[in-house]
């Protein structure tokens, strides 16, 4: 478990500064098309002052503004005693310092997610439409997946990369809007030189197009592969694969209504609402559900990381790593 | 400067006694926990068989063995304190509990009935969480008893009566199985 805690921890640091040097670029860049360098600092700064800002509200508050969006209500052991067993189990399979707040959602979609920066303040929270189709086996699934992010720091990485990326989008949309609307370069005094007044602006409009989808493109990468880990982790804590198995085909066969989904909730989901289930492309944040049904299927119950570890890479033809096991 | 010498030697020892030593305290008192978070769900059991086979007791009629099995082993269970014997003992009362659910099968009244489907989700939860516990336990017993075999902390461990911990180990593959109720 550790080890899978510090090679999120590695990758994610890897994720943070190539991410980090994007926006801060573009913050740099943008301002210097305005301003030349005293605009390219001023625009640094703002990148920066943007990206703190709205991490510090997502670190201390994040949980709660979540749970408020998706309209969650918290459940105790009187009103939904299964469900709040499942989750007790959960925590002491997962050897959790503190229960997770257990939230259900009024909704008939089929889904759940978990939030909480640190695992001494988390929250697991499922719609009523989930609890209503699962029996207890598939709940107990559901449950350790999300319990598994918990346990990974998934929330904490998930959360803070998505800041960047969103300020990464903003920044993006400011320059445009600026640039449609005719804000346009003031004339430089101490550069004169329209050769490299030509290589700024193709820098700068470039920056615009490509940082965002790049951007995107490493946060899902790092996205799908956690939903993978957080997959094993529920094999390893339920020690009942078909649990998870069954629950996802169940909820990847119900019809999704789109209406209620809120954007901002949709990745951080076991399934992701928003997306095409059978899609594998760059701009997923999840697996198909479909390869991550064939690899728990495969699993018999008692099973640990690495038979999670051989099926992935057996049912997908591949040959990637998702945990490093000591041996 | 000879003297400087000997004297760092001894500090250095002394402290690296004083490590070993601590590492024992903090892995033993690791066990304990392990072995307190299953004491605690086994009394839970312990409470709710009562509960269960009274309930139980005016709708199968039939199956008064079943439930007088449970009884028994109930209060078997909670004689034994030993570690291995415990889990022995335990692991009947798993298995007689999980005839009982399988039987119940057959009395569509007494599946209707609220108080008992409450128990029984009581009961299922209650062996997970044993089941989930007896896992962290085992492997904490794993490390202490690592380190109490094992050079150089065995010599701590022998000269402040380190003792080997035992296992909670359910019975056979059968009791295991019994363990995981599903309905």
């Amino acid at each position: 478990m550790w080890q899978i805690i510090e090679e999120n921890k590695r990758k994610s640091w890897f994720l943070f500064f190539s991410l980090g040097a994007i926006m801060l670029t573009m913050g740099y860049v943008f301002g210097f098309y305005y301003g030349d360098y005293e605009g390219g600092t001023f625009g640094l700064i703002m990148a920066m002052g943007l990206w703190l800002i709205l991490s510090t509200v997502a670190y201390f508050q994040g949980d709660n503004i979540m749970l408020a969006v998706a309209g969650a209500k918290e459940v105790t052991s009187e009103n939904y005693p299964q469900l709040y067993n499942i989750v007790e189990e959960m925590k002491i399979a997962g050897n959790l310092p503190a229960l997770p707040k257990i939230y259900i959602i009024e909704d008939q979609n089929l889904n759940a997610f978990a939030t909480g920066i640190r695992p001494e303040k988390s929250a697991v929270a499922i719609t009523r439409g989930l609890l209503e189709k699962l029996n207890r086996d598939e709940i107990q699934g559901v449950m350790a997946h999300e319990v598994g992010h918990i346990i990974n720091r998934d929330v904490l990485f998930m959360t803070l990369a998505g800041i960047m990326i969103g300020c990464i989008a903003m920044m993006s949309d400011m320059f445009w809007r600026n640039h449609l609307w005719g804000g346009g370069r003031k004339k430089s005094s101490s550069n004169n030189d329209s050769k490299g007044e030509g290589a700024l602006v193709v820098v700068a409009v470039v920056l615009a197009i490509l940082a965002p989808i790049f951007a995107r493109i490493l946060y899902f990468a790092a996205s799908k592969k956690r939903e993978y880990l957080a997959d094993a982790e529920a094999v390893r804590l339920t020690r009942n694969p078909l649990g998870l198995a069954l629950a996802l085909e169940k909820i990847s066969l119900a019809p999704v209504n789109k209406k209620n989904i809120n954007q901002v909730v949709a990745p951080l989901y076991i399934v992701n609402p928003l997306a095409n289930l059978e899609a594998d492309s760059l701009f997923t944040t999840h697996p198909p559900v479909k390869n991550r049904i064939k690899i728990l299927k495969t699993l018999s119950s008692d099973v640990d990381y690495h038979a999670y570890q051989n099926a992935y890479n057996q049912q997908l033809g591949n040959k990637d790593v998702l945990i490093k096991t000591k041996d | 400067m000879q003297l400087i010498i000997i004297l760092a030697i001894v500090v250095v020892v002394i402290a690296w006694i004083v490590g070993l030593y601590n590492g024992l305290v903090k892995l033993r008192n690791y066990v304990k926990n392990g072995w307190s978070q299953i004491d605690v769900q086994l009394k839970r059991r312990y409470d709710l068989i009562p509960n269960l086979v009274e309930t139980a007791k005016g709708y199968v009629k039939h199956e008064r063995e079943t439930l007088e099995a449970i009884v028994q082993a109930r209060s078997k269970a909670m004689e034994t304190s030993e570690v291995a014997d415990k889990a022995k003992a335990e692991g009947i009362l798993s298995g007689a509990l999980s005839k009982l659910f399988v039987v119940v099968e057959n009395y569509p009244d007494l599946k209707a009935n609220q108080n008992f489907l409450a128990l029984q989700e009581e009961l299922v939860s209650t062996e997970n969480k044993i089941s989930f516990a007896r896992q962290n336990y085992n492997d904490q017993v794993v490390k202490f008893n690592n380190k109490v075999q094992m050079f150089p902390s065995n010599i701590i461990a022998n000269m402040f009566s380190f003792k080997q911990e035992q296992f909670f180990e359910l019975e056979n593959e059968e009791e295991k199985k019994a363990v995981k109720v599903t309905f």
